[in-house]
């Protein structure tokens, strides 16, 4: 590694100590013995085995539930169903107040996705756990679905989610979060060119090696050990305090290592139903999802829909831009509000714009719940809107990188959403990329700097 | 269900035990051997993290019965370090930077160490293929190939 000493000279020390070294990680000696302790590295005496059973269904509403044939299954322990549950119905953020609680542990009277859990059941082997499990039998009336922003949106569109009563967040600003920064109307007029382009996102799931699970042992004084790979610890306490009914003292939480999360492993999902397990059975309980529960059933970075509407002039000037942002939460919240509201923020790039009008949605659909997945709510937003830099600059007949210079913040530039930019450093970094890549670029945008007139 | 007796090496130690008919080596292996080093990623023979070395072939541990493991020496990496001394992969793996989470990293250093056994010169070609078996989601594969070169490279310094 070498750092570029040159940019920032005057505003730097150079006694760093850390920077620039080659460091050995401190995890790293047990990684390569194989000593590391993953979660599911730990074996108990008694151990059952948890299995969800799963709707079938994207939407569909529960007539019944008969346990009745796999109860009898050999080797089988317990099956849990809503009603084993205190306080069923949860959100994660409802911790920092986003609500409404929209989401069951364990469905009730509907599913609103494939892969809804539905009962758990507990035996002493995953093979007899995995056999009951097939023996559990629900009888759904299958209802209208809708698996796409658009179709969701639609008038008349079937509704996901009846906590929210419609298939969009309602948030304390309205429908949408809103940025409005000077007078976007005004910038199209003056503009010389508009650009409005639509791009569209899949969702991506986050694939660990470790799939997400936990391990629960039941201390005998109504105490319970949690050894777990979630990524939100605390998230995870409260949420299952929340839950469970139960004060966090008597939640002894483990975490650790993880086989990887990238996000994946943010939502409370395996802990609150396998301490449950636990406590009602006093046995040690195990939930870990096999390859296809990671893959199908938890929680994938989300789909988006972007619509971006750029007024530019032809010396490179971005002078308005108009974003609508559609955020695909799947049928509950999780941290989807949180994530389309990051991207309400984040629209306008690292550019200095000055006239922006942001509506982001968060939006209701049949599909698998969405959630964290490596700077969720941006990361779309930047292809989209790197993508459209560079159809700009087409547009005008402008080099790219050059057309990114012009546009770049700069220290003490206003941000559309009312936070003044300090510490900028995309022109030193752009110029760095200039030269790594022998993309040549003219003189006036080498001398250009984040943090002086030069 | 009928158990089986099984009776193997692991590391150059015995070991025996009755296992459930139809169980995994993986799982015998970390539950009741008590060798934790090789992981369940998918358990479907699809990415590698339970690679382990049985009579000098790699084999994925989620897809190998345990009754059929009698009389087999059995290699992890749970074993590879002697009296406190990393194999030069280790090393090499450490130095390059070619772990992250980890949870790949010691089915990667078996596919190595079966690769290296036998070409103890591999190209670079030759390492993306042994390693083609052993996903990784976090490190990228450009350092594990790294390391696996360097140790090759290590390997043959200390034989001259």
């Amino acid at each position: 590694m070498k750092l570029a000493k040159s940019y920032f000279a005057d505003q730097r020390t150079d006694d760093l100590k850390e920077l620039g070294q080659g460091l050995p990680r401190s995890d790293v000696p047990g990684h390569v013995t194989g000593k590391t302790t993953y979660f599911a590295d730990r074996t108990f005496p008694g151990m059952l085995y948890l299995k969800m059973v799963r709707s079938p269904h994207h939407h569909a509403r529960i007539r019944s539930v008969d346990l009745s044939d796999a109860e009898k299954h050999p080797g089988v322990h317990r099956i849990l169903t809503h009603k084993d549950i205190p306080h069923n119905l949860y959100t994660i953020l409802i911790l920092i107040q986003v609500g409404p609680e929209d989401e069951h542990v364990l469905a009730e009277d509907k599913v609103r996705w494939k892969g809804e859990a539905v009962v758990a059941v507990l035996a002493d082997s995953e093979r007899a756990a995995n056999e009951a499990a097939a023996k559990v039998k629900v009888d759904y009336e299958v209802l209208p679905d809708v698996l796409d922003i658009d179709s969701a949106l639609a008038p008349g569109a079937p509704i996901v989610n009846e906590h929210h009563g419609q298939n969009y967040y309602m948030y304390d600003s309205g429908q949408s979060r809103k940025v409005r920064y000077g007078d976007v109307e005004k910038g199209f007029a003056e503009a010389d060119h508009i650009l409005e382009q639509t791009y569209y996102s899949s969702p991506i799931e986050q694939a660990p090696m470790e799939t997400t699970g936990c391990i629960v042992t039941p201390d005998g004084n109504d105490r319970f050990t949690c050894y777990t790979n979630t990524q939100a610890m605390f998230f995870t306490l409260d949420n299952t305090s929340i839950i469970l009914q139960m004060p966090g003292h008597k939640l002894h939480m483990v975490g650790g290592t993880v086989g990887g999360g990238f996000g994946g492993k943010v939502d409370v999902t395996v802990e609150p139903i396998a301490i449950l397990a636990a406590k009602l059975t006093g046995r040690p309980v195990s939930f870990i999802y096999g390859r296809y529960e990671e893959m199908q059933i938890s929680s994938p970075r989300a789909a988006e829909k972007i619509v971006l509407k750029d007024g530019v002039m032809k010396d490179g000037r971005i002078v308005a831009r108009q974003v609508w942002g559609y955020t695909d939460a799947g049928a509950y919240s999780r941290h989807s509000p949180y994530g389309a509201q990051k991207g309400a923020a984040h629209y306008p790039g690292p550019y200095t714009i000055p006239n922006v009008w942001v509506d982001t949605w968060c939006v209701y659909t049949n599909r698998t719940p969405s959630s964290a997945m490596r700077g969720f709510g941006v990361t779309i937003a930047d292809f989209a809107l790197e993508v459209q830099m560079d159809k700009l600059a087409r547009l005008i007949g402008m080099d790219p990188l050059e057309f990114r210079f012009i546009n770049a913040y700069r220290d003490g530039d206003m941000k559309a959403h009312r936070q003044p930019t300090t510490g900028a450093a995309l022109i030193e970094c752009m110029q760095e990329a200039s030269r790594v890549a022998n993309w040549p670029i003219a003189e006036k945008y080498l001398e250009m700097s984040s943090y002086k007139e030069v | 269900m009928a158990k089986v007796p099984v009776q193997f090496t692991l590391n150059g130690e015995e070991k025996a035990d009755f296992v459930d008919g139809g169980a995994t080596l993986l799982k015998v292996l970390r539950e009741k051997v008590g060798d934790t080093s090789a992981k369940a990623g998918c358990q479907q023979g699809t990415c590698g993290s339970c690679s382990v070395i049985i009579d000098g072939e790699l084999r994925l541990s989620c897809l190998t019965l345990a009754e059929t493991c009698g009389g087999a020496e059995i290699h992890t990496t749970g074993g590879l370090a002697t009296d406190g001394v990393l194999h030069p992969l280790q090393r090499a793996f450490m130095d390059e930077f070619a772990a992250q989470c980890g949870f790949c990293t010691p089915g990667m250093i078996m596919a190595a160490k079966v690769l290296l056994d036998r070409n103890p010169n591999p190209s670079h070609e030759d390492v993306v293929e042994a390693l083609s078996g052993n996903v990784c989601r976090c490190t990228g594969y450009e350092p594990i190939i790294r390391a696996v070169l360097t140790a090759a490279r290590s390997n043959s310094q200390n034989a001259a």
